[in-house]
């Protein structure tokens, strides 16, 4: 982590992550608990930083800014990078 | 009072939950734990949106009707992808909140103009009834309101960020949600209020007070200025209450919200948030 | 099939000269960032050149200035579609930065303040291609552009040009960077439309 960031407002949050994903994904993911890879922060990947005006989709901590995820769509393919999230917890409907 | 409350509650989630298709009102979490039951669905997909009709909300603002054959129905604070396509083949999409209550195949998205922007004044000024646009939705699961919960709400919007929030009163309205509603609704000045008719009227259990951070009416007892901390102890509910708070707006706007919300002894888990970023409608 | 929006054209007005395929012309500097803006002072800032055997070449603030500067005009391609023709830069060639640089590198892997990165061949930065820049239009650069300096490599897409550049590192292999790693073109000739990987 670089000294001198400042925040500002140039993002928006992981809940807009929900259509993108949805090609990917057969849940919706804004409500799964994501845990950054960084600092450990536990939280709803509704509450990621999201970085949208960019060449994809950059979403970020929202306690130390470490990349959590990354998304781009390309014409047929998409390319998503979790690395940044070191565990996902997603709720699901019980087992039949 | 509180026993009614939750009868009431679980009637309706007995309805909901024999009435409602999939997704939401299955969930059978006890009031006041924030897990929520994910279920897998069949993937989004693109759908037509024909417009019906339009209204005008604000000077910048308007409600655009869309018939939507094939709608899954949306829950309170969803939001949908809309598509535009140029003849040759340019695209851009941006996201809008569902302003309306559940009603079928209708859709309600209230837009707010960007000047110069791509998206909105052609939705505003171009888009004709009867013509159609891409939508992708309902999206998100997070930042819902379930008609079945039986908790204090406190909604806190800035500028158009009061859309989703309005939806939430709207289904709460329709559904017969028995969950009592603050409202919290920061604007620049009278103007650019949306769903003025609507929240004048207001409905029982629902308290909506009105922030104006640069111009307020002549009578309107509140200094001009951002959203404070004493507008949320005023406004709000006591944090021993453990309402659920829903906060949408600019970032900057949700940022302050939230803060001010943990600093009063909210659980932040409890806290919502749905942030507007920089992407120019 | 998508539906066609009719009398929808997007903010893409006719340019009088040739775009390269897929782009239309903007007239305002569009600010992407895919994280928060870092803002440097010219008192910390350092820039520093590491080759493959691990020496280092680091030049100050006052270093750079005192460097023979270049004033380029060169049209912006942006992989998200748009180009800006005739910018105006200000900057110090790569080419005297690496007067002294001994190497046998064949790539190079960009780093900026705030953890972004680049990849490219070392020849694209060569022979008069790229700019360390610190001005632009007459000005200063603005942090949300990539002050106090940036890298502007023109005839690749501007992902390549790294904002708030800190140093490149001379490689052996070539190395994905930032957006390279996530299926965007290692190489990313607009003229091309090497936007992602196989194009």
């Amino acid at each position: 982590m670089d000294a001198n960031l400042t925040r500002d407002d140039a993002y928006s949050d992981g809940n807009m992550l929900g259509g993108p994903l949805s090609e990917i994904f057969a849940v919706d993911l804004t409500g799964a608990v994501g845990r950054c890879a960084g600092c450990g922060l536990q939280g709803p990947v509704a509450q990621l930083r999201v970085y949208d005006r960019a060449p994809g989709l950059v979403a970020r901590c929202p306690r130390c800014e470490q990349v959590v995820l990354r998304l781009v769509r390309g014409k047929d393919t998409a390319w998503l990078d979790l690395h940044g999230a070191s565990a996902l917890t997603i709720p699901l409907a019980p087992a039949p | 009072m509180h026993r009614k409350a939750k009868e009431g509650a679980d009637a309706e989630r007995r309805r909901l939950t024999t009435t409602r298709r999939g997704a939401a009102p299955g969930t059978t979490s006890p009031a006041g734990s924030e897990s929520q039951v994910l279920r897998a669905r069949a993937p989004l997909r693109w759908l037509v949106a024909e417009l019906v009709d339009r209204r005008a909300e604000s000077r910048t603002a308007q409600t655009l009707v869309f018939d939507v054959p094939g709608w899954p129905e949306h829950l309170a604070g969803q939001h949908v992808d809309v598509r535009l396509t140029a003849e040759d083949g340019y695209s851009t999409q941006r996201s809008y909140s569902v302003a309306s209550a559940p009603d079928g195949d209708r859709v309600e998205l209230t837009i707010q103009r960007v000047e110069d922007g791509e998206v909105s004044p052609y939705l505003m000024d171009v888009l004709e009834r009867g013509e159609q646009v891409e939508l992708r939705g309902p999206i998100g699961g997070w930042f819902v309101w379930r008609p079945e919960r039986a908790e204090p709400v406190l909604l806190v919007g800035g500028g158009s960020g009061v859309v989703p929030l309005m939806s939430m009163v709207r289904t709460r309205g329709a559904l017969g949600g028995s969950a009592p509603f603050r409202l919290l609704y920061s604007v620049r000045e009278p103007d650019d209020q949306l769903y003025v008719p609507e929240l004048l009227r207001g409905e029982p259990g629902l308290d909506t007070e009105y922030l104006y951070t640069r111009a307020a009416p002549p009578e309107h007892p509140r200094p001009v200025g951002r959203l404070r901390a004493e507008d949320l102890v005023r406004g709000g509910w006591p944090a021993d209450q453990r309402p659920i708070c829903y906060v949408c707006g600019p970032t900057g706007f949700v940022e302050n919200a939230a803060t001010l919300l943990t600093g009063l002894g909210h659980d932040p888990g409890r806290i919502r948030t749905e942030r507007f970023g920089p992407s120019g409608g | 099939m998508a539906i066609i929006s009719r009398g929808f054209h997007g903010r893409r007005p006719d340019p009088g000269r040739k775009l390269p395929p897929g782009q239309y012309e903007v007239h305002d500097f569009p600010v992407l960032s895919a994280g928060p803006t870092p803002h440097v002072t010219h008192d910390e800032w350092e820039f520093t050149l590491t080759t493959e055997t691990g020496a280092r070449h680091t030049w100050d603030w006052a270093q750079l200035m005192a460097m023979p500067a270049e004033t380029p005009t060169v049209d912006l391609h942006c992989v998200t579609k748009w180009s800006k023709f005739g910018t105006h830069w200000e900057g110090v060639s790569l080419d005297s930065l690496m007067e002294d640089v001994e190497t046998a590198a064949d790539f190079a892997l960009v780093h900026s303040y705030g953890g972004y990165s680049t990849n490219l061949p070392l020849e694209d930065l060569l022979d008069g291609k790229a700019w360390i820049a610190h001005r632009y239009d007459g000005e200063e650069l603005a942090p949300e552009h990539g002050g106090p300096a940036r890298l502007l490599v023109p005839h690749l897409y501007l992902w390549k040009s790294a904002k708030w550049v800190r140093g490149i590192e001379l490689l052996l292999d070539d190395e994905p960077g930032f957006w390279e790693g996530l299926g965007y073109h290692s190489y990313g000739d607009p003229w091309r439309e090497q936007r992602y990987q196989g194009d």
